[in-house]
């Protein structure tokens, strides 16, 4: 029964797995071809945000809870990153606007 | 046993969200609105995989990590979509045609939407369209019956 157990959570994982394999390739493609800057950004985002998602998914795979403090780093990054991204993008904006 | 059957399942729903997050951003036809959905689905998504971490780990550590990791998601990813959105607005990647309401227009005509340095500007904006916005996107003329 425990070992029946195990499986059902490495089965679990492995579908997990491949779900979030295909959601970055899906983003992928969207940062790839993205009309503009802002939409690359967001695919970005969500990249990162599928990383954070895979350490989770590797922490129970591996059964090593030390995965986590990567993931709380990952989102401190994250979200300082999208923020400085945002800004550049507005501003950059607000210079290529003053020199028409 | 149940801790499993609970795990697997938390787990399943994070991969699903996270991966209607994906479709989502992958087909939505518009920068907001694939804004809001790798934002709403993704958090989510992320956020039931680390809950399901809290419940498969029975440690005290770990589930205040865990908390910890879910907490900031939900506390930063709303900040980083709107810092997002609004970019999105001031570049000019918003498709007219899917927005009913545009509540950020009149707000950006009278603060010349963050630019300091044109308080005189010789052609001050009339009711119509604002000067520096939608350039890529012009307002379409009316036609309604578009779907």
């Amino acid at each position: 029964m425990n070992n029946e157990g195990v499986d059902m959570i490495m089965v679990g994982v492995a579908v997990v797995a491949t779900m979030l394999v295909a959601g970055s390739l899906l983003t992928f493609v969207r940062l790839s071809r993205g009309p503009g800057l802002p939409d690359r950004v967001v695919a970005l985002d969500l990249i990162a945000m599928y990383v954070a998602g895979a350490i989770a998914v590797y922490a129970i795979a591996t059964d090593q809870p030390i995965f986590i403090l990567p993931a709380i780093t990952l989102a401190l990054v994250l979200f300082v990153g999208t923020v400085a991204f945002a800004m550049y993008v507005e501003k950059r904006n607000r210079e290529g606007r003053d020199e028409q | 046993m149940i801790r499993d059957l609970l795990t697997v399942l938390l787990l399943f729903s994070g991969g699903l969200f996270s991966l209607v997050a994906a479709i989502g951003i992958f087909r939505m036809p518009d920068t907001l609105t694939r804004m809001q959905a790798a934002t709403k689905a993704g958090t989510l998504g992320v956020g039931c995989m680390f809950l399901s971490v809290a419940i498969y780990f029975d440690d005290m550590g770990v589930t205040v990590r865990a908390l910890l990791v879910i907490a900031f998601l939900f506390l930063t990813a709303p900040v980083a979509a709107h810092m997002i959105g609004r970019a999105a607005y001031a570049v000019g990647a918003t498709s007219v045609e899917y927005n009913v309401i545009d509540e950020l227009r009149d707000d950006a005509e009278k603060r010349h939407f963050a630019s300091r340095d044109d308080d005189s500007d010789p052609d001050p904006p009339d009711a119509g369209d604002p000067p520096h916005f939608h350039q890529k996107t012009p307002r379409p003329p009316e036609d309604e019956d578009k779907d």
